[in-house]
């Protein structure tokens, strides 16, 4: 670790001016991490996690989250867990009860790859951490890589699940710069990696994520799961996960939600078969024929070919579950 | 290793196969097998408060005046040379006071290596330590920083500029077995073994199956990384180390230095788990040698990554089972062939080849075991080396045949019951593996079990039972001494250079000194963990409770007889054998008649002693190659597995033991819970991603190399037969390792009858169910 600065942010102003060079600190869930690595490397810290943030209602009947709220109250609260549970319990499903007792929505946000060829800096190539290096991930260690939306240059995946379940509801990110503050839907805030696998997200130098917004709850967000996938049953990144939402009418898909995490650089909503559901009868083969072709798409590495069958049975698992039959 | 070994041990056994049993050690059963008043008692941890409390010290909480901190520069290749070392910017960071390379390393010699020969050696590889420019492995050490913080060490580890010459390596394990070597002998068994026309019984046999089973490479990831706190006091060497080989490693580091073996002081009262890893590797050697550049004491405390690095695990096999059997499962021929990765600097035999050699009677035997050598860190031992993985292969196998033959596994293991032992023939010191068998299979309800694969289920959960044996040999390392000393007081302390890696070697000996001695358990006390005490061999090969439990045996009888001595003529003892007397209410009584008596107390105050102290030491293991002495389990399993993803969940887990006496309910509860834990971590989770391209260990943290979680933990029953080995001191086998075999084998047979599907690979993740 390279010696840093720290200082606390007192208000948002205090923060947004902070010199270039400088980082956000969040709960320092995956960030120190990667200073202790040799990741990344900052001049300062500018720790942005005691600034005021609190989960309210919009106007509009959506929810405002602040980017300093924790992951355990935001899942643990109760607006979320009856209008959007799908959020709950992919917040639950992340990491430990200490780590989400510190880590923060805007950091889960800009959380990084668990690749562990990006992790390894001393002796692996990576082109995310010093682009035109190299990818060893592909031909190497990628059982944990993108099938979808990868490049020749990175197969690296996004591994938050918090961020899975916001996209799925459409979810827009607030943002604060010099330039003055704006929003971003989420879908459109990761970047997938292209032949730039360093630029992870739309951020730019200087700006601050504060806050995240959820449009009102439809039946398809409160009708709603999340199931992650992995080889032990806790503390461990998914290999894929599902966030699915269903409304159902007359037996006929009114409104569906995907959106697949562990796929992807970014959490990938499924817009191809949520397209192909709308007004078919809400049964297992429709969902299984759905996912299909929404994964025509996936170029699995040598790692994860199983991935491709693995998140196609678990899209139509959990939307199979959410229209009341037996998976 | 060699064939020169093979004669001689095959020679020793011959004569001893002669000698009468009453001639050895453990000619009679030892009483405290059946006298016991706290040994099979549970008796909670007696370092437990101390640990609760956090005032256990531990080896990299030594407070030390002027301590410098140390951090490692690890090799990115595998093989070549250092072509340029620039530490001019590592020697300028802030708090920095030295930065230690091959150039300016001390000379220092090769450690002696672990063996049977030597009980003073704990190297673990015979490389030279930073005494070149060469790199043997992706990963050595090729600087040290010694820096006033451990963060300011860190730092200018980062510093440090380096290049190489590259060389190629071999790092890729098929294509190593081209070029396997094969030697004549595998610990102090012949490797090769052949008996009985196998080829023939396996090609006439009723039912046969062959396959192939491979494990992958595993690192050592106990709680406690590895650490030492080091200091030179001119030329004695002070070592706070977390070590499982206390005399060995103080023998080891007088070599290293060409320093007197009395100048080295070892201590490591406390290890936060051992399981193989915590011996000699090359950190206590460089952070000895910097403290001696630098002039200061050193603390070395390896990160998770440098422990990966450093620490060698247990290593990569592919094994072929083949079984033949009659139509009844009587077993005709066991095939198993196979290859380990064994870099020529390792030390260690992964022997799975001994697992087939014990477990069942058989006609036909064909065993041989290959070793790839690679350029990769040395191989270690890891809890139940060689029966770990050679049981997930021949008990897979047994499930296999069972399977072949529609005949319950159980059924197929009692019909295969060994007598004697399969290949010597010689007798069992105690056996009784279906008795473990049958406790095991009433506490799971085995009869809940479906013969057929995949036909129980709950929604899409699939559900199946599985079984497999587990088994370790008995060993008892000779040479470990202990001291007992009582005083006029009647209070006896036992002393010895023992070990404590968590497993209770002071609560479980003081137990045994106290029933020994005829004393209540607080009036004995146990000290362990440091190199001034009496001699002792290392907490390994499940060894240590025998051992020194023969010395404090040992030890008894040398104070019945000195006590005898001291009480004279004047005593209602007078003129008594030792071997007329026994220990009784803090005192010696005649065996035959209880009135003859006299307390302790009595004899050292008579005598004008204010105590007496005696030192007995565990003779030479001969029972071992007289009988044929293994430990086994039953281990039963029931798993869930999602025919949606694939996921596998162990619901249950049972374990029955049958390894002679259990000493204390409670400590060795936990030890085999602890080892089957670690058998499911290797059933499910545990593989080191080493990159063969490179030969880079890439899970480098417990975020990459996965353990199993609470979550992954059922609820386990262990259970023991707890019949008592004649042959052993308190009747006892060691149980430290065993719960770790077997526990592979029952998952993946379980996941058999839940699925229909067989997973011949470990660790089990649910894309090798290839669901599609």
């Amino acid at each position: 670790m390279t010696p840093f600065a720290y200082r606390t942010a007192s208000d948002r102003a205090d923060a947004l001016s902070a010199h270039s060079g400088a980082r956000f600190l969040g709960g320092g869930t995956n960030l120190v991490d990667l200073l202790r690595q040799n990741v990344e490397s900052a001049a300062e810290l500018v720790d942005v996690s005691r600034l005021p943030g609190s989960i309210s209602e919009t106007v509009n009947g959506g929810l405002l989250v602040g980017a300093s709220v924790k992951n355990s109250a935001l899942a643990a609260h109760p607006l979320v867990r009856s209008r959007y549970p799908m959020l709950s319990r992919a917040l639950l499903a992340g990491a430990s009860a200490q780590i989400r007792n510190m880590a923060t929505v805007g950091g889960n946000i800009m959380q990084r790859t668990r690749c562990v060829y990006f992790y390894d800096a001393e002796g692996a190539r990576c082109n995310k951490r010093q682009p035109g290096s190299g990818c060893d991930a592909i031909g190497g260690f990628n059982r944990y890589h993108a099938i979808l939306g990868a490049s020749e240059d990175c197969v690296a995946t996004h591994p938050s699940d918090m961020c899975v379940a916001l996209t799925a509801l459409d979810a827009v990110v607030h943002i604060a710069g010099p330039d003055g503050e704006r929003t971003v839907a989420l879908t459109e805030f990761h970047q997938l990696p292209g032949a730039t696998p360093h630029i992870e997200t739309l951020l730019k130098p200087g700006e601050l994520i504060t806050a995240v917004e959820l449009p009102p709850a439809g039946a398809s967000a409160t009708h709603s799961e999340y199931r992650k996938v992995r080889d032990r049953s806790s503390y461990a990144f998914a290999l894929i996960s599902v966030a699915g939402g269903l409304e159902v009418v007359d037996g006929k898909v009114a409104d569906v939600r995907i959106a697949l995490g562990g796929v992807a650089a970014k959490p990938w909503r499924a817009t191809r078969a949520e397209a192909a559901l709308k007004g078919l009868p809400a049964t297992r083969e429709n969902f299984l024929a759905a996912a299909a072709e929404e994964l025509t798409a996936a170029r699995p590495l040598d790692g994860n070919a199983f991935k491709v069958g693995l998140t196609q049975r678990t899209i139509a698992a959990v939307l199979t579950s959410l229209a009341g039959e037996r998976a | 290793m060699s064939k020169l070994q093979n004669a001689l041990i095959g020679g020793v056994r011959t004569v001893l196969g002669h000698l009468p049993a009453a001639w050895l050690p453990g000619a009679s059963p030892d009483q405290l097998a059946d006298k016991r008043v706290t040994l099979g008692t549970q008796q909670p941890r007696i370092d437990g408060p101390e640990k609760v409390r956090g005032t256990a010290r531990f080896a990299a909480e030594v407070p030390m005046d002027d301590l410098l901190h140390a951090a490692f520069v690890h090799s990115t290749i595998a093989r070549g040379t250092i072509a340029e070392l620039d530490v001019t910017a590592a020697e300028a960071a802030p708090g920095v006071a030295l930065v230690m390379t091959h150039h300016n390393a001390p000379r220092m010699k090769v450690p002696p290596t672990i063996g049977l020969t030597n009980l003073k050696a704990a190297g673990n590889h015979t490389l030279p330590v930073m005494q070149d420019a060469e790199i043997r492995w992706n990963g050595q050490v090729m600087a040290v920083i010694l820096a006033e913080t451990r963060e300011q060490a860190d730092h200018a580890a980062t510093l440090v500029r380096m290049s190489y010459d590259a060389a190629p390596s071999r790092t890729r394990f098929e294509e190593g077995k081209a070029h396997a070597r094969t030697p004549d002998s595998m610990l102090m068994e012949r490797n090769r073994l052949e008996k009985g026309n196998p080829a023939r019984k396996l090609a006439e046999a009723a039912v046969s199956i062959d396959a192939t089973y491979n494990t992958p490479w595993l690192s050592q990831n106990p709680i406690e990384p590895h650490a030492a706190t080091i200091a030179w006091q001119g030329e004695k060497l002070i070592v706070h180390d977390a070590t499982q080989m206390i005399n060995a490693t103080a023998g080891s580091l007088a070599k290293v230095f060409g320093i007197k073996e009395e100048d080295v002081f070892v201590s490591s009262p406390f290890v936060g788990g051992g399981f193989g890893a915590k011996g000699l590797w090359d950190h206590q050697i460089l952070g000895a040698a910097a403290a001696k550049l630098a002039g200061r004491p050193v603390r070395v405390r390896l990160s998770r990554a440098s422990m990966h690095r450093l620490v060698g695990g247990r290593t990569q096999t592919e094994q072929r089972v083949a079984l033949g059997s009659d139509a009844n499962g009587k077993l005709k021929a066991l095939l198993h062939h196979g290859y380990a990765t064994k870099p020529l600097h390792s030390i260690c035999d992964e022997g799975f080849g001994l697992t087939g050699r014990s477990l069942y009677a058989c006609e036909s035997f064909d065993i041989v075991q290959h070793y790839v050598d690679l350029d990769l860190l040395a191989n270690s031992f890891m809890r139940g080396p060689g029966e770990a993985p050679g049981t997930f292969a021949i008990e897979c196998a047994m499930d296999e045949l069972a399977h072949a033959l529609k005949m319950d596994p159980v059924e197929l293991r009692r019909r295969n019951v060994a007598t004697c032992d399969p290949v010597s023939g010689a007798p069992h010191s105690q056996s009784d593996i279906m008795a473990a068998y049958d406790m095991g299979a009433q506490r799971i309800g085995w009869g809940r079990r479906a013969a057929e694969p995949r036909t129980r289920s709950d929604g899409e959960w699939l559900i199946g039972m599985g079984c497999a044996s587990g088994t370790f040999p008995f060993i008892r390392m000779p040479g470990t001494s202990a001291r007992i000393t009582l005083d006029s007081g009647g209070h006896a302390h036992v002393a010895s250079a023992a070990h404590e890696m968590g497993m209770g070697t002071a609560t479980v000996q003081r137990q045994h000194a106290a029933d020994r001695l005829g004393l209540p358990l607080d009036s004995v006390s146990v000290t362990i963990g440091d190199s001034r005490l009496p001699f002792a061999s290392f907490a390994g090969g499940s060894s240590q409770t025998a051992s020194l439990g023969a010395a404090i045996s040992a030890a008894s009888d040398k104070l019945a007889a000195q006590l005898l001595r001291l009480a004279g003529n004047d005593t209602p003892l007078a003129g008594l054998k030792p071997g007329e007397v026994r220990f009784a209410d803090g005192g010696l009584r005649k065996i035959d008649d209880p009135a003859r008596y006299e307390s302790f107390a009595s004899i050292l105050k008579r005598a004008g002693r204010e105590e007496v102290s005696v030192i007995g030491e565990s003779t030479a293991p001969l029972e071992m190659l007289k009988f044929s002495m293994h430990s086994t389990s039953a281990i039963f399993c029931e798993v869930r597995v999602s025919e949606v993803t694939g996921e596998i969940r162990v619901a249950r887990l049972v374990g029955a033991f049958d390894c002679g006496r259990i000493l204390n309910a409670q400590t060795a509860a936990s030890q085999f819970k602890g080892g089957m834990i670690m058998g499911l971590g290797m059933a499910l989770a545990e593989e080191t991603l080493l990159d063969e391209r490179s030969g880079r260990i890439m899970s480098t943290s417990l975020a990459e190399y996965h353990v199993p979680v609470h979550l992954d933990v059922p609820d386990i029953d262990v259970m023991w037969t707890d019949i008592p080995d004649p042959r052993t001191p308190m009747g006892a086998r060691g149980i430290g390792e065993i719960g770790t075999t077997g526990v592979a084998a029952a998952v993946a047979n379980a996941i058999f009858n839940a699925t229909g599907i067989r997973v011949r690979d470990l660790p089990i993740t649910l894309d090798k169910l290839n669901l599609g």
